[in-house]
């Protein structure tokens, strides 16, 4: 059954797993008692996402006012973290679906967490443009339905409604394609199972048996999901980016906003799997299967996107001087000499600058000096989406309505309250699901367990490898 | 609610995918009438072995999708020529560009739902719904071979269970489900 292997390739999965023992591995988390760190970190995501609803519930009742937006300022840190999160939210799709596509299988130690990730991330989004409509419980506004007002539709023509397509979309099909991956595995968990959890997971494996007919057509339908996933996730992040490239305003009005908002979405969004998997693995365990042969892929994805993102800055810096137009010139010089310079200066310090030591692949395998770096890069893309929306606002045509702004405590408290709102998902994923596709990991068990993988490679490389992935990742 | 097929099914439960696939190939050379097999992750070449056609799923993610391209491309221009035309910073009513972002988006979105929910009906899933399993093990490292032995004469069962040990199962067991 073990198809060609690659002299070159390193194993995905260590520790000569058996299918059993891979089964145990995985299920063990959501079958033990959760561990104090877990307790402890879950009690400290619902505070997070208590504060969150404090702060929700202090906007509606007090009014927008809370917020500092003025009329010169009237996206502030709400759509900056609304990009943030959205960015994050296309790493997971992408894992599982073009990475799918190209046939990467070290997309399966991490697809799972990675989409669940993407949904949690993506529910996060979605809060900041409901927030800011005012009257949060009008939201529903935003689709197109008959009413009794006309019926008065919503404008086809704004990219804001587009947003409201491509978002919604997004949610739905990364859930399904999500929960049809996680079927076969509840079903794992649920054969496993007594009493209460049985019940529950009976209901959550919808009845899977695991007949051949039902895995070719799961195995079809996965396939079909990823190929319309593929051009969805690049859909979205460039409707973002309509969101400021179809406006009028010098440094929003540029047609490089797409491919530079979709390689800025999945730098950050591996940056956040990089955040996440990192503790999962060490909690969980799961080192076996989250490999550093997984940290150095992403890495690598990190360092290609970055220099994408870097590139597009420099190209922008570039275009708005070789235009000749002054609006767009100052619209560039404000952004490095005007008033928010140190937004800037933290963009392109963690998202350009600092990415190129993964150059090496020594600090690519480093589990500390990954996971410091992809919480710069989470900064940095902060940063970027400040600098894009804030400081550009800020200095409009007219120098009479120039203006300042930084956030109240309810603004930044609403985006803490998002990291609570995700984290209290993420842990309760971790829970109840298995955090690693269990199926999948068995489908390529013979073509990438070390036992099989380390057969073909044993003559090769016994003599100058005696100290495995293994040995690098236990002296981190 | 139990989806009960109601059937008496022998099985005979392997411990490697290639095992289970020289069984499927054996059994089927011999022409012995296979019920189902259960297998813990899709199996390659699994579909040949069966002589499965290809799942047509696809196909209807095709129908699907177009029916969510048409959905939203046409009732955009009812809306915009016909029901509540407005002029938007002087685009033509009918401005097509414009429109492509939503029809993408829906299209994407009505064959997705379209092919899960076909998926799960198809293969009588769903929340709630109860198929009944074979053994707890075929979700974890187990594969199984069954053979429906309703109402066969015990001559003919003993042939299906002979085929199993020779074909190497491990372990051998009947089952009401």
């Amino acid at each position: 059954m073990s198809g060609h292997i690659s002299p070159i390739r390193e194993p995905l999965i260590t520790g000569a797993k058996t299918y059993h023992q891979i089964t145990e591995d995985i299920c063990g988390p959501t079958e033990r008692t959760p561990s104090f760190a877990w307790m402890i970190a879950f009690i400290l995501a619902v505070t997070g996402l208590a504060f969150y609803v404090f702060c929700v519930t202090w906007t509606i009742w007090v009014g927008i006012g809370s917020w500092n937006l003025n009329r010169t300022i009237n996206w502030g840190w709400d759509i900056t973290n609304f990009v943030w999160w959205v960015g994050i939210g296309h790493a997971g799709t992408l894992i599982s679906a073009i990475l799918l596509l190209f046939r990467q299988k070290w997309r399966t130690g991490v697809n799972r967490a990675a989409e669940a990730m993407t949904i949690f991330a993506v529910i996060c989004a979605g809060q900041f443009p409901l927030i800011h409509m005012g009257r949060l419980w009008l939201g529903f506004f935003i689709f197109p339905y008959p009413n009794t007002r006309g019926p008065l539709w919503v404008n086809f023509n704004s990219p804001l409604l587009w947003d409201v397509f491509a978002i919604s979309t997004y949610f739905t099909v990364s859930l399904l394609f999500w929960y049809t991956g996680l079927v076969p595995d509840f079903a794992t968990v649920r054969d496993r199972a007594s009493g209460f959890r049985r019940k529950m997971y009976n209901f959550l494996a919808f009845g899977w048996t695991g007949s051949a007919k039902h895995w070719q057509r799961w195995e079809s339908l996965s396939l079909i999901l990823a190929g319309l996933s593929t051009p969805l996730v690049l859909s979205v992040h460039t409707i973002v980016s309509f969101d400021f490239a179809t406006s009028v305003i010098p440094g929003w009005h540029t047609t490089i906003f797409p491919p530079y908002f979709v390689a800025g979405a999945i730098f950050s969004g591996f940056a956040m799997v990089q955040t996440l998997m990192i503790i999962t693995r060490k909690v969980l365990n799961l080192q076996d299967y989250i490999t550093l042969e997984h940290i150095d892929s992403m890495n690598k994805v990190i360092l290609a996107t970055g220099n994408i993102v870097g590139v597009a800055y420099l190209t922008e810096l570039f275009t708005s001087w070789y235009s000749g137009y002054i609006y767009e010139q100052f619209a560039f010089y404000n952004r490095l000499m005007g008033p928010y310079y140190w937004s800037y200066i933290g963009m392109m310090a963690c998202n350009v600058i600092s990415p190129q030591i993964f150059w090496s692949k020594k600090l690519r395998k480093n589990i500390s000096i990954t996971f410091a770096m992809s919480i710069f890069i989470n900064i940095g893309m902060w940063f970027e989406r400040f600098v894009i929306i804030s400081t550009t606002l800020a200095r409009d045509y007219l120098p009479s309505s120039w203006s300042y702004y930084s956030a109240t405590w309810v603004e930044v408290g609403l985006f803490i309250g998002t990291l609570g709102l995700f984290s209290t998902c993420f842990l309760a994923f971790t829970r109840l699901a298995p955090v690693v596709a269990i199926a999948e990991i068995k489908s390529i068990l013979k073509n990438a367990g070390d036992q099989y993988v380390g057969m073909k490679n044993a003559q090769k490389h016994h003599a100058h490898e005696s100290v495995g992935t293994d040995g690098i990742a236990d002296a981190h | 609610m139990t989806r009960s097929p109601n059937k008496d099914v022998l099985f005979g439960l392997y411990d490697d995918e290639t095992k289970i696939l020289g069984a499927v190939n054996q059994a089927r050379a011999a022409h012995l009438d296979i019920y189902d097999v259960f297998t813990p992750f899709p199996v390659h070449g699994m579909e040949d072995a069966m002589g499965f056609t290809e799942s047509r799923i696809h196909q209807a993610g095709f129908v699907y999708g177009l029916i969510g391209t048409l959905t939203a491309f046409l009732g955009m221009t009812w809306v915009f020529t016909s029901d509540w035309p407005i002029i938007f910073g002087g685009k033509p009513y009918w401005s097509v560009p414009a429109f492509i972002p939503v029809t993408f988006e829906l299209t994407v979105l009505f064959a997705s739902i379209g092919m899960v929910v076909t998926f799960y009906t198809i293969c009588g899933m769903g929340p709630g719904i109860l198929n009944p399993t074979l053994h707890d093990r075929i979700t974890d490292d187990k594969f199984c071979l069954a053979f429906d032995v309703t109402d066969v004469s015990e001559d003919e069962k003993s042939k299906f269970k002979a085929f199993l040990q020779a074909s190497g199962a491990e372990e051998i067991d009947q089952k009401h489900i």
